[in-house]
């Protein structure tokens, strides 16, 4: 495993560490941020935090260009902030609003933000493994410079997307690189009871492809793997699988009582190795304790301002459960989809007043 | 208009295609090299090549999976599924992902992928290479389903898919490939989806129908003739979108109606079809609205039992005389 606690923190890689330290803090402040907003009743549906493992998303995300994609997982709030969403768009989608970046469509399991190339967290354990093989052979189609990254969990693996879609990338050299973020459980079981390896990278090995582990706690070092496995798929040298170890600091999802594990193990671990305080201490004299403290500031007030925004905006309009399925199908005078028209006409007398859900005042 | 093979019809709408837009390109298991087990590839790697007519592993989770990857930034992807009873293995890359996306997305992206997938009874290719699948697929909300009959659709519901900014599956039976059949030569000739076409035009009882069973009510349409029974065959072309109203127009027109698919009766799309008849053209009706489908098991081995078991043109007739008699 790369250590990189030694090394010399100065230059552009001290503006790199704050820069990375600053995107960690903003989502540890967000995710709280829900947690707290959820219980409150704020915020409808599941939602999954990944607190403790924000240094594999800053690590990965400093290293992408806006055109580059990413495909999240139903943990996915940290890769979408860190990938370039805005604060205000993810708060106000979490809180079912029609400012929401999905219009209140997706929901914290289903965020995207194509503006940012980000194509999706996914409900389906495994399911951003086809999106970013074909996200990377489509650039290769269309001759771009561009790569895909796909997020995923230690539980993904288990699943047969995540091997044909390691195979293919390998097979085709695409430019695809492969985040792991095990954190040490899938769903509510530990990775130790549905895997007999350690070493998930391991499997990278059966398809050929490049693999590397990593300190997930450590920012620097997953930035360091990833920049690498970044320049190789850019300049045609194929996919890489990056296994960062990490922990995940929360339940399975707000609310998960966590009865399948200690209640010292999470404090014991974060005590050890939480990655905000990991790099505080790289970055030591680096960073001032002010200067420290003003990043935790500045990302309250983003984050409050993103949820003055939420609270200020509108539920979606109720018609709006109607539209979106297709392309066309708001389109009056498209030949296709106006056909279904009948369809919704169908429903608009008896469409229920619950387009507001727990929000208050509908329309 | 000269005349070609369904099989010639589907290449030519590839080749149209694929000069025509260079983000389409075509991955498939045994498509670039063998030419597709149909022979329904041949030629296309050497004018496109390789990287635009990919050879895969079977890994049919990750085809479509890809599909839909590519579909989302930037490409049109044409994904074959070499046997249609294979897409349960993509189902989550299908039902999960491609179908839904641009809805819960807000419309922040499109999904323009084609899925090929051939389809129906032939051969005695037994249970798990015979299936036709389209009800399911129609029940999925966000997906496109189209089923050529012949030549002319092959071609021109092809071009229709590939061109679509919305998943498309096109179910294209195996039976057919060799079917010959005039084809428009334009380049710009595309079959527009959700527009049901009227094979024949008869006032005493309509067949709805689609793909290969087209074939099957047009030749029980002669045989009604020559008991002086005049029949209407509509051919739906698309499942979703769907023609309604080419379906109350001929109910208006007829009276009597007869649904007839080659997938299973039990829960397929006749019975969308009869229902919206039931509710909608309910007093056009002279008789109840006949469904013919295959029988509720899996398509058998036996030659003999594979044919006993799914509509052909006499069962058809015979469902059309009993509507015609009933009233007589």
């Amino acid at each position: 495993m790369a250590n990189t606690l030694s090394a010399p923190v100065e230059g552009s890689r001290r503006e790199l560490g704050i820069a990375m330290l600053r995107t960690m803090i903003r989502i540890r402040v967000l995710e709280e941020g829900i947690e707290k907003h959820f219980l409150a009743g704020d915020i409808p549906g599941f939602a999954h935090l990944s607190i403790g493992q924000e240094a594999v998303a800053a690590g990965t995300c400093t290293n992408l260009r806006t055109g580059d994609a990413i495909a999240s997982t139903h943990r996915g709030h940290g890769h979408t902030l860190a990938k370039g969403t805005s604060m205000r768009a993810m708060v106000a989608e979490l809180f079912a609003r029609a400012t929401g970046v999905c219009k209140g469509k997706g929901g914290s399991m289903h965020i995207a933000d194509f503006s940012v190339g980000m194509l999706g967290a996914n409900g389906v354990v495994a399911g951003g493994f086809g999106l970013v093989a074909g996200a990377a052979l489509s650039a290769v189609q269309r001759k771009t410079d561009q790569v895909a990254v796909c997020f995923f969990g230690d539980g993904a693996t288990n699943r047969g997307p995540f091997h044909e879609n390691l195979n293919l990338c390998a097979i085709w050299n695409l430019p695809a690189i492969f985040v792991l973020e095990n954190n040490r459980y899938a769903s509510t079981t530990s990775t130790a009871e549905t895997m007999k390896i350690v070493d998930v990278a391991r499997r990278a090995d059966g398809y050929g492809m490049a693999s590397v582990i990593v300190d997930g706690f450590d920012a620097f070092a997953v930035y360091d793997a990833v920049g690498v496995a970044v320049q190789r798929a850019r300049s045609g040298g194929g996919p890489t699988f990056v296994e960062c170890k990490t922990f995940r600091a929360r339940g399975h999802y707000i609310g998960d009582p966590e009865r399948y594990r200690a209640k010292t193990e999470v404090e014991d671990v974060m005590n050890a190795s939480d990655p905000i305080v990991r790099m505080q201490a790289l970055l030591g004299d680096a960073l001032a304790a002010a200067a420290f403290e003003a990043l935790w500031n500045e990302a309250r007030a983003e984050f409050a301002d993103a949820v003055a925004f939420a609270r200020s905006s509108p539920p979606p309009e109720r018609t709006e459960a109607f539209f979106g399925a297709y392309s066309g199908d708001r389109d009056p005078g498209d030949p296709v989809h106006a056909l279904e028209s009948r369809e919704r006409d169908r429903f608009m007398p008896f469409a229920p007043d619950v387009g507001s859900g727990s929000q208050g005042s509908g329309h | 208009m000269r005349t070609i093979s369904f099989t010639e019809a589907t290449l030519e709408a590839m080749r149209e295609e694929m000069r025509r837009d260079p983000t389409v390109f075509l991955m498939g298991e045994d498509i670039a090299k063998q030419g597709g087990i149909f022979g329904q590839f041949k030629g296309l790697p050497q004018e496109f090549g390789l990287e635009r007519v990919r050879d895969t592993p079977i890994s049919e989770a990750a085809l479509v999976g890809a599909g839909v990857g590519a579909a989302l930034t930037g490409c049109r992807p044409v994904v074959d599924m070499h046997f249609a009873d294979f897409i349960t293995c993509a189902m989550d890359e299908l039902v999960n992902q491609a179908a839904k996306l641009r809805y819960m997305f807000g419309e922040q992206c499109i999904v323009p992928m084609t899925l090929r997938a051939p389809d129906g009874i032939t051969k005695s290719a037994g249970s798990q290479h015979s299936q036709a699948l389209e009800s399911w697929f129609v029940h999925t909300p966000g997906l496109e389903v189209v089923v050529p009959a012949d030549a002319e659709d092959a071609k021109g519901l092809l071009k229709a898919a590939i061109r679509s900014d919305n998943p498309t599956l096109y179910f294209e039976h195996k039976s057919l490939f060799p079917q010959k059949g005039p084809v428009p030569e334009d380049d710009d000739f595309v079959v527009p989806l959700g527009k049901a076409k009227t094979m024949r035009d008869g006032r005493d009882v309509a067949i709805v129908t689609y793909g290969i069973t087209v074939g099957r009510a047009i030749e029980a349409a002669k045989v009604l003739e020559a008991d002086g029974i005049d029949a209407t065959v509509i051919n739906l072309r698309s499942l979703w979108p769907l023609d309604y109203d080419a379906i109350a127009d001929a109910v208006a027109r007829t009276h009597r109606v007869v649904v007839a698919h080659e997938a299973v009766r039990v829960g397929g799309v006749g019975a969308e079809i009869a229902s919206f008849i039931g509710e909608h053209c309910f007093d056009d009706l002279d008789a109840p609205v006949l469904r013919l489908g295959a029988a509720h098991v899996p398509v058998p081995f036996a030659p003999g039992l594979q044919e006993a078991m799914y509509p052909k043109a006499p069962m058809i007739a015979d469902a059309a005389r009993r509507l015609v008699r009933r009233e007589a």
